[in-house]
């Protein structure tokens, strides 16, 4: 496998990847396969009728973890890819997946990647992606991420997502459909500067018994950039819901939060919370008292709300 | 040395002149300066004007000789005052530990914050990772607010009303923070408090009233004062 240095830089940010990593990968690079590996537990297949792969976990699979970044360096490029994640019974994994685009030229730069989880009884799933975007050309870097999730009984997924820089416009939408006993937690990060436009969507449907979930967004919009925030929680069994969407905007910014949750069951309990504003005045002083600027104070307090 | 030469603040409420401090002369130079007085009597905004975080109406502030009226909060800080609220603010996903290391101005190490948060009663295994969010208690944020000041050792320290909240540890330890403090710093304290335990280690008690100096002088000579003072009640005084 040869990847050059953009590629690299681009697999760091992403993937916190200094070259190949240990256990299962898939490397995709310029919308082709730059690398892969898989272990006695962890199958990854190249899809037939679709661009895209298979990744498929045995059950009982302990402590492994899949990597499977995607990185796009040459301008214009547009892709759609379906990856499919089929995680087996009890086992407990860690998924990173991530998509670097380097956009230095005047064309835009697309990547949309739907990932569906079908995660199996009892099974543990710590799911990370992040979102990177770097270049000087004009060319826009647009990423649209699409995730599907199907808990099984009392299975477990915490998926966290970053979006942090250089993205111009991004749609992403999240679905999941949680049975008995099944819980997901999904913390989402974005900062958004510049044009850019983020919008961001989930829909849960809490269908099992003691199902639960819970959203977090935090983001931060700063200059000229628009966000939207939906979520959508649906309690259709005795079950817990509850989303936050936290966000600081600055300068011409303007963030949106549309919630919607509905109760199709007495035992069903929803909660919503939106805080939107500005950097609190207060918080501001305070690091200034400390001896901080008042542009220092705002990146800590930034800093440490994205962290 | 701090001195506070006709220090007045004014505001306009609902179109109305309403005088908040008025000609407040005051030198602190002593170990321990403690300003007293019933609620409303100007205590915040006379530490917060000290501070820089509201700029007087009147009146100059000199430290060490140099005037610092005009300086910017950051600035005033830099200058070497430090301050610690009488609310603390709490700060999503910063934590104990980057607050003391702002506080200090460098990286700090387990054994610095450990150093500092044993001070204020507070095991640093236990809270140097933890946020300065709304999971930290009343109590817990005024100990962090003091182990700040500590870390930032500067030459002059304002505490606002510390004891407010530190019920579980004893007030002997608090006063045992600030003696600890001026041995190591030498610099000059300045405490508003209502606490007698604190009043006893003043070098100089300041009682405001109604936004004016009523009174300079050693406990013994405040004390009748405070105790005539509306808005005392001498059966509520811990
Ligand atoms: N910006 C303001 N506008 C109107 N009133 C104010 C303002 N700031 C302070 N005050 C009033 O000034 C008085 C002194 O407040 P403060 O300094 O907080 O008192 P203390 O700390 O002694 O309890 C109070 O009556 C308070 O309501
Ligand atoms: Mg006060």
């Amino acid at each position: 496998m040869t990847l050059d240095k953009i590629q690299l830089d681009l697999l760091e940010k992403v993937a916190d990847l200094h070259g190949v990593p240990s256990g299962a990968y898939n490397i995709r690079s310029n919308g082709t396969k730059a690398g892969r590996n898989t272990t006695a537990n962890i199958d990854i297949v190249t899809k037939e009728d679709v661009d895209g792969i298979d990744i498929i976990i045995k059950p009982g699979t302990k402590n492994e973890s899949v990597h499977i970044p995607v990185v796009l360096a040459e301008s214009g490029l547009q892709e759609t890819v379906y990856n499919d994640f089929h995680i087996g019974e009890n086992s407990d994994v860690v998924i990173v997946a991530g998509c670097g685009i380097h956009n230095g030229g005047d064309a835009a730069s697309r990547h949309s990647g739907v990932h569906r989880f079908f995660v199996g009884k009892n099974a543990r799933v710590k799911y990370i992606e992040k979102h990177y975007g770097e270049g000087d050309g004009r060319g826009e870097r647009i990423m649209n991420p699409t995730t599907v999730v199907e808990l099984a009984e009392n299975s477990y997924m915490e998926m966290e997502t970053a979006q942090i820089k250089g993205i111009d416009s991004t749609n992403r939408k999240t679905v999941a459909k949680i049975a008995d006993g099944a819980t997901l937690i999904i913390g989402e990060k974005i900062m958004t500067h510049g044009s850019q436009v983020a919008v961001t969507e989930f829909e849960v449907e809490l269908n099992g018994k003691d199902s639960s979930t819970h959203v977090v967004s935090r983001s931060v919009a700063k200059e000229d950039s628009q966000q939207k925030f939906i979520s959508r929680v649906y309690g259709n069994n005795a079950c817990n819901g509850h989303t936050e969407c936290d966000a600081i905007v600055m300068d011409n910014a303007k963030v949106s939060a549309i919630p919607e949750i509905k109760a199709n069951h007495t035992d069903a309990s929803l909660i919503h919370e939106a805080v939107i504003g500005k950097i609190a005045g207060e918080q501001l002083i305070k690091l200034m008292t400390l001896g901080l600027t008042e542009k220092e104070a705002e990146e800590q307090i930034i800093s440490g709300f994205l962290k | 040395m701090l001195e506070l030469k006709n220090i007045s603040y004014s505001v306009e409420d609902n179109g109305v002149k309403k005088d908040i401090l008025k000609d407040i002369s005051l030198t602190v130079d002593e170990r321990f300066v403690v300003i007293t007085g019933p609620n409303g009597s100007g205590k915040s905004t006379l530490a917060k004007i000290i501070a820089g975080i509201i700029k007087p109406t009147r009146g100059r502030i000199i430290l060490d000789g140099e005037d610092i009226t005009d300086l910017s909060v950051t600035d005033k800080a830099k200058a070497g005052i430090s301050f610690a609220f009488q609310q603390p603010v709490r700060f999503k996903g910063i934590t104990v530990k980057d607050l003391i290391s702002l506080a200090a101005g460098k990286k700090i190490s387990f054994t610095e914050a450990c150093d500092y948060l044993s001070e204020v009663g507070l095991c640093a295994r236990d809270y140097i990772n933890r946020e300065v969010n709304g999971s930290l208690s009343g109590g817990e944020m005024k100990r962090i607010e003091i182990a700040m000041i500590l870390a930032r050792s500067t030459k002059l320290s304002l505490f606002d009303e510390p004891e407010a909240g530190i019920d579980l540890w004893s007030f002997n330890s608090l006063t045992r923070v600030f003696e600890n403090m001026h041995q190591s710093v030498k610099g000059n304290i300045m405490i508003i408090s209502h606490q007698e335990r604190i009043l006893d280690i003043a070098d100089k008690i300041v009682l405001l009233k109604d936004g004016r100096i009523r009174q300079i002088g050693t406990k013994e000579e405040i004390m009748p004062q405070i105790l005539g003072a509306t808005g005392y009640c001498p059966q509520i005084k811990e």
